[in-house]
């Protein structure tokens, strides 16, 4: 049996099932960010005065900006993706698409080399109560890309293509959702920037 | 959004999707800039909120389509937004048990 209202919106939310699912996941995800954006608040006041600045001084800002931009980038292109599809034009989706991958593979790249970088000068989520918070908002946040990478990987491969084919309806509207969840990941980043990097 | 789009509305949609793209970039430089500002801590906290609000506000606005979505979506999220904020200011409660410690 087929999942209802996937394509047709249902006439009393006037929304796909899909979308409101996704909605309704992405405001659990906001209360999971905002527990510990909460946690961080809370620590930063318990802590002796400028203890988090001089610890959020030890990061890279010239590779948290680049990744920024990067995360920006990936949020354009998957828009772009999805507007792609709505236009008919598949070949144009996959270049999107692939695009979105690379700047999500980048963005892992450099936070790779953040995180080695920390651990070759002894700093560990153990050092302080700053990189605690660091590791665990961030490393939270990297999983969530490593998790929308899958998806766009599914997507991406030639499965994408076949469900294209059969149902394009039905494909253009999971990468609409999957583009929700992703913005809502760089949503977190943006966030995240200022408030560990910059402040 | 709607499956109801036609080609030239899309077109529309992608020449936002590029501006909003040059707008998040400058306030992301704009951010980083002021962070090297020579204002106080509290100051400093308060623009940085600013223009990542701004930032975040452009991204589920226009990305997102927020704002031509449906009145479900956003009742969800104003309940969100108060749970959010119940949430964050919960711990402070603690503070008044320590008041006469």
């Amino acid at each position: 049996m087929e999942v209802p209202y996937i394509i047709k919106e249902r006439e009393d939310t006037g929304l796909i099932n899909s979308k409101l699912g996704i909605w309704i996941f992405l405001a659990s995800e906001i209360m999971l960010f905002g527990g510990l954006f909460s946690a961080y608040i809370f620590l930063r006041l318990a802590a002796p005065p400028g203890d988090f600045a001089r610890w959020a001084s030890e990061l890279s800002v010239p590779l948290a900006t680049v990744n920024t931009l990067v995360l920006i980038s990936s949020s354009v292109s998957m828009v772009m993706a999805w507007a792609s599809l709505k236009l008919k034009d598949f070949s144009k989706y996959k270049m999107y698409m692939g695009i979105t991958l690379l700047c999500a593979l980048i963005f892992l790249v450099i936070k790779y080399f953040e995180y080695t970088a920390k651990f070759s000068h002894h700093i560990y989520p153990s050092s302080s109560t700053f990189m605690a918070i660091y590791f665990t908002l961030t490393g939270l946040h990297g999983i969530h890309i490593i998790g929308g990478m899958i998806v766009m990987i599914y997507f991406w491969l030639p499965i994408g293509n076949q469900m294209w084919d059969s149902r394009p309806e039905l494909f253009t509207n999971r990468v609409e959702v999957l583009g929700l969840y992703w913005h809502f990941v760089d949503l977190v980043w943006i966030f995240l920037f200022p408030v560990l990097y910059l402040l | 959004m709607s499956s109801e789009h036609s080609t030239e509305s899309i077109q529309d949609h992608i020449r936002v999707y590029l501006i909003v793209f040059g707008a998040l970039a400058v306030l992301t430089v704009v951010t980083v800039v002021a962070s090297y500002l020579d204002i106080s801590t509290s100051e400093g906290i308060f623009l940085a909120l600013i223009i990542a609000s701004i930032k975040a506000s452009l991204v589920a606005g226009y990305f997102m389509h927020l704002i031509s979505e449906k009145n479900t979506i956003i009742w969800v999220l104003m309940l969100t937004v108060v749970f959010f904020f119940v949430m964050l200011f919960l711990p402070l409660i603690s503070y008044t048990d320590q008041v006469h410690i």
